[in-house]
């Protein structure tokens, strides 16, 4: 694997010249939208024959949607697709499977009611005559499993499956399709670290094997461990290729950001003050968790008693991979979930009831999914200004559209919402406006807490400096904070604790001037467990 | 003795076309395509067959003719649904309304009538029906469909489709196509459900379905969308309906009150009192989200 | 240009609709060998081209607008109600009761409201049964409210063929009181046509309807269930007890249609009088894109084609109305998300 080394190195756009090993596949100048949406933006992308191949960067790059270009899933609107020299653009699923193209989904591809060994065949079954070989589908897919090293129980439903057992199913799956370049979205970010081990050691045999692998993801420390070679892509578009041995988890960073970024090590670039809590500590907590314990829709356990205050005049920055009960635990606090025991306690009162109650409690809640919760697309914005405030905004049941529009026309102004007009529908604003409207209708209301999840999300730079002072303006007046993002630098930028949730529970509490990218990513990924409780 | 083979044997009568619609139903249905076109379906096929029996006197040539009738209607269905992803509910009423009127309207135009047609060939209903080979096809097609649903890569193409379309796209398989397939299979087996209908009675009457489309939806949810328990619900059904003729001058139960049976018992299912009917996830969704 | 593109969004589907319904409408006649001019001319003139046919049209609008409103009311808030059948019957029932009930010589001005709430009682009633099961156990509303359909007709039918029938028929006694002034009063000329004022007091609900759904706070909330039930959640709306209340508001609404028939028209209740205004609920709902006023017209619409079908049955059999309804249905469900996608594209290109 060290023929690479000739090859483009960092920041640089040196084209598809790789000498030594052949092009498995090739994307050139790519473009998909959807809507009004560019995702990918004359997007290119080099893969070499039996190497493995980091695809990175941020949140909404476009990464997934140039692997599903490439594996057949979308057609593109502009560019070109060549597998091992051929001209292949806009082929089929169906197609790029039969040619050894195969690829493991963020969100898996398996229907819950069937078995694995059903599943893993599906659209090419072992047959006997019009009948389902059961026994012999079996076989064949403990047979592949076994071969590369993955641990399957071909004969249980999907449904029954634990997470990881479900993405083997799923890496199996393509390889009993004959898959020789395999492409995973996201693969670890519902996994625990000794299962990330695991895909590590499946990922590099079938390397061995000859087969190409693509990784998507925007973890540096994976980038840096498992890949050959590295795309780099930024608003839909490759901005740097380079060999893996040849570049720093610095440079790589750069290139996903645009710009110097602070990284594991450094100091805070961010002047967060982390003594806000010592003035608050006298006072009594805002937020009382006691030992809550909530679950997810299927059962299992997403947050299990877990206990933290947050006071007064703090940010408590919540981090950890995503999927270890962040959601769950926001959703109970804002009153979309219920706790199954344990008490969450908000100045001193036990909250009860839904949203609304929670809402009169004093609770003001920046959902993580704008989409499905933080909005209603199809109202325009000065109605979705008065979401969750609706009865703020009537008398006697009739809603008080004087006083709506008015609403509307100065948080349109305060925010700098664009388009400026209150009656655009929402769904058609840009992320960062989008976010803006919630945002502006949250930290408006009359609040003691506020809940902040994943609070800049696909959001443009602009707004996610005026997001963050926001925040800080509402920890500054004395009121408490509590911050999930998926993005570390967010949480080390704003916070002054930092609370970090590993599987459910919090692994550690550490104030912000001692949390380091080391120690918090210790905790995350559970090489260090609990210490702190 | 004979009481009992009197009832049993009525009983299986009654739920022949109870059978075939159902079985059609779950097939669509665990497609993902809402089947509230059974009714439709069912009285087309009959009046396809009494149309194909009237000109060529003889009732094989009816039956196809229904079952010509049953894809007709069914193509519409699934262009309608599947091609143009039309609400399903919305167009599967609609095809009910579209084949009483259009029956209704042909009715008057070849037998000048606006309520029956003339007597046609049917099948003998010698040895108390039983001699009808279309009751001993309804319990083929039962059996059929079961093995076709739990056996054969079909099936486990077709369950696929209904659960999680996008995953059965993503394994190359056409959900288009599957789903077309399931459709015109739906709209075949409740035709001859209306088939069975005509030809037993030998002449077509207007709305001679007369509901028991949605009897055979509600005996598909009853079934929890397998084909062998909805065959057991449509055989359950059916018993309550002969019970309820045999009964008929008594005053023991209003007939009315057994007319509800399946119609109480799906209710009851769907809300989980006697073991949660979980209709396919996919169910009335269109394209592969 | 915000409401000129949703003007566009809303009203091409329908007009497309119309249009396949007309040219398959022509082939028909063509295909019986007559003119489709005429027979139009004679659909139009049967209908709104004489004082009688055209009262008949206000008469069948007026129970296909309520249950049109049932429906419309019920897709706000994101659930189906297919039972506006049984509930219209329940509600004609309840209000034939409760106009045997009262005293003859009770004045109108309180036997028309006491009617009036007694057929709301009977639709909600059946409305309800789905709205609980809903909220309470997750069960389907479109496979609950058809199997109601034909679990109250069956109960209806037992009430009144073993115990309130006139001897010899499926109809209750005449009511002592209650009932509602036919319009002929008004205007002589629309003498011998049942249409009563049962048609203002549709045109008063759908009034009402669009200032809940559209200036009243619970109408705000009511279609933000129906958009998306996870955004009202989150906007402290209780999600289940708007599918509960809105079921129960479209059984209501359906259930006052009744009147029509029984309050304006028979002054008794008939069995089998609803006859398919339930289904054609939908379809009206569906055509005036469930909006108050939009379903006022759609019900214009289904009703001049039932009244102009009685027209033209001397030139062609009066059930290609049923058909071309049908084909109105189905075309509007195409057409509806076809033309959502089609602007989605002209939006792009032009953008």
């Amino acid at each position: 694997m060290s023929d690479h080394d000739d090859a483009m190195t960092g920041g640089v756009m040196a084209g598809g010249a790789m000498t030594g090993a052949k092009v498995a596949i090739a994307a050139r100048g790519i473009t998909k939208r959807f809507g009004a949406l560019v995702a990918n933006n004359l997007a290119d992308i080099v893969v070499a024959d039996g190497e493995i191949h980091a695809l990175v960067g941020e949140n909404g790059a476009g990464k997934s949607t140039l692997m599903r270009v490439l594996s057949g899933m979308y057609a593109p609107d502009a560019g070109t697709i060549e597998y091992h020299g051929r001209d292949v653009t806009g082929w089929s699923t169906a197609t790029a499977i039969g040619e050894g193209v195969g690829m493991v989904h963020q969100h898996f591809m398996l229907v819950p009611t069937l078995t694995v060994a059903e599943n893993v065949v599906l659209g090419h079954e072992i047959r006997r005559g019009p009948m389902l070989d059961r026994a012999g589908a079996e076989r064949a897919v403990a047979e592949v499993a076994a071969r590369s090293g993955l641990d399957v129980p071909v004969g249980r439903r999907v449904s029954e499956l634990t997470v990881g057992e479900a993405q083997r199913a799923e890496i199996v799956k393509t390889l009993y399709r004959g898959a020789r370049l395999l492409i995973l979205d996201e693969p670890t970010a519902v996994l625990s670290p000794p299962e990330v081990q695991d895909l590590w050691k499946v990922l590099r045999r079938l390397r061995a094997e000859g087969t190409t692998v693509v990784v998507i993801t925007h973890k540096l420390d994976e980038v840096m461990e498992i890949s050959d070679r590295v795309t780099v892509m930024r608003h839909g578009q490759t901005v740097a290729r380079m060999s893996t041995a040849d570049t720093t988890p610095r440079d790589i960073a750069r290139a996903m950001v645009g710009r110097d970024v602070v990284l594991a090590g450094d100091v805070p670039a961010v002047s967060a003050a982390p003594t806000a809590r010592e003035d608050a500590v006298a006072s009594k907590p805002v937020l009382e968790l006691r030992n809550i314990t909530v679950a997810r829709k299927d059962g299992t356990p997403a947050v299990s008693g877990l206990s933290l205050d947050v006071f007064g005049g703090e940010i408590v920055g919540i981090a950890g991979v995503e999927g270890n009960g962040q959601t769950e635990l926001i959703e109970a606090i804002a009153g979309l979930s219920s706790v199954q025991s344990g008490d969450i306690a908000l100045n001193g009162q036990v909250l009860k009831g839904t949203a609304r109650d929670r809402y009169d409690a004093g609770i003001a809640h920046v959902p993580e999914d704008r989409h499905q919760r933080g909005l209603v697309l199809e109202y325009d914005i000065s109605d979705n200004l008065i979401l969750g405030r609706q009865r703020e905004y009537s008398r006697r049941g009739v809603l008080d559209r004087d006083a709506i529009r008015q609403n509307a026309v100065e948080k349109i102004e305060q925010f700098d919402i664009r388009p400026a007009t209150p009656d655009a529908i929402a769904g058609r604003l840009s992320g960062g406006n989008q976010q803006k409207i919630v945002i502006a209708r949250e930290m408006t209301r009359t609040f003691s807490l506020l809940l902040a999840a994943q609070p800049t999300r696909g959001v443009d730079v602009g707004a996610i400096e005026m997001i963050h002072r926001r925040i800080r303006a509402v920890r500054d007046e004395g009121k408490a904070v509590l911050l999930v993002s998926a993005d570390l630098a967010e949480v080390m930028a704003l916070s002054d604790r930092i609370a970090v949730l590993y599987k459910g529970r919090i692994a550690a509490i550490l104030p912000r001037a001692e949390a380091t990218e080391e120690i918090l990513g210790a905790f995350m990924t559970g090489v260090v467990a609990e210490a702190a409780q | 003795m004979t009481a009992i083979m009197i009832f049993l044997a009525q009983t299986l009568r009654i739920s022949v076309p109870y059978l075939f619609a159902a079985s059609g139903g779950v097939i669509a249905e665990r497609a993902g395509i809402v089947s509230l076109t059974l009714e439709g379906f069912m009285l087309s096929g009959a009046f396809g067959a009494v149309l194909g029996s009237f000109y060529s006197g003889s009732a094989w040539i009816g039956v196809l003719c229904g079952i010509g009738a049953g894809l007709l209607c069914a193509a519409l269905h699934g262009v309608a649904s599947i091609r143009f992803k039309a609400d399903q509910i919305v167009v599967g009423i609609a095809i009910n309304l579209l084949v009483i009127g259009a029956t209704r309207f042909l009715l008057q135009l070849t037998f000048g009538s606006t309520s029956n047609s003339p007597r046609v060939d049917g099948f003998s209903t010698a040895g108390g029906g039983l001699a009808n080979p279309m009751i001993w096809l309804a319990i083929l097609t039962v059996l059929g469909v079961t093995w076709m649903m739990d056996h054969t890569v079909l099936g486990l193409r077709i369950r696929a489709v209904g659960e999680h379309p996008a995953a059965a796209e993503a394994s190359g398989l056409s959900v288009k196509k599957l789903r077309y397939i399931a459709v015109a299979m739906s709209g075949v087996l409740a035709a001859l459900g209306g088939v069975y209908l005509a030809l037993d009675q030998h002449q077509f009457t207007d709305n001679m379905s007369a509901g028991r489309g949605f009897i055979a939806l509600a005996a598909v949810i009853f079934g929890r969308w397998h084909p062998m328990r909805a065959a057991l619900a449509c055989i359950l059904f059916a018993a309550a309906e002969t019970l309820q003729i045999q009964l008929q001058g008594s005053t023991v139960l209003p007939t009315q009150f057994i007319q509800m049976i399946p119609y109480v018992l799906t209710v009851v299912a769907l809300a989980g009192l006697v073991g949660r009917a979980v209709p396919p996830a996919a169910l009335g969704r269109p394209g592969t989200e | 240009m915000n409401w000129l593109n949703r003007a566009v969004e809303a009203l091409l589907p329908p007009l497309l609709a119309l249009l396949v319904a007309l040219v398959l409408g022509d082939l028909l006649i063509m295909s019986v060998g007559q003119n489709p001019g005429e027979v139009y001319r004679l659909l139009i003139e049967g209908s709104w081209g004489n004082p009688w046919g055209f009262a008949q049209v206000i008469f069948k609008a007026t129970t296909l607008a309520f249950t049109g409103l049932a429906v419309a009311i019920g897709l706000r808030a994101g659930v189906f109600n297919i039972g506006a059948e049984g509930q219209l019957a329940a509600g004609g029932f309840m209000a034939a009761i409760a106009g045997l009930w009262l005293p003859a010589g009770m004045p109108l001005l309180l036997a028309i409201p006491v009617c009036i709430l007694a057929a709301a009682a009977g639709g909600a009633a059946v409305g309800a049964v789905p709205g609980v099961l809903k909220a309470k156990f997750g069960a389907h509303e479109v496979i609950v409210t058809i199997m109601m359909n034909f679990i109250v007709l069956a109960l209806l039918n037992y009430v009144v063929a073993s115990h309130l029938n006139v001897p010899e028929t499926l109809h209750t006694p005449d009511i002592q009181t209650g009932g509602l002034t036919r319009l002929s009063e008004f205007v002589p000329a629309f003498h011998g046509s049942a249409a009563n004022t049962a048609f203002f007091i549709v045109l008063a609900a759908a009034a009402a309807l669009w200032w809940l759904l559209f200036r009243m706070r619970a109408g705000y909330e009511l279609r933000a269930v129906g958009l998306q039930p996870q955004a009202a959640e989150y906007g402290g709306v209780n999600v289940r007890r708007v599918w509960f209340a809105a079921l129960t508001l479209s059984g209501a609404i359906a259930g006052i249609g009744g009147i029509n028939y029984v309050l304006g028209y028979k002054g008794y209740y008939e069995e089998g009088f609803a006859g398919g205004a339930g289904y054609l609920g939908i379809a009206v709902a569906l055509v005036g894109r469930n909006h108050p006023v939009g379903v006022i017209f759609a019900a214009l619409l289904f009703a001049t084609m039932s009244q102009g079908g009685l027209a033209i049955h001397a030139l062609v059999p009066k059930e290609i109305v049923d058909v071309l309804q049908a084909v109105l249905i189905i075309a509007m469900a195409v057409s509806v998300p076809e033309v959502r996608r089609l602007l989605g594209q002209v939006r792009r290109d032009v953008a």
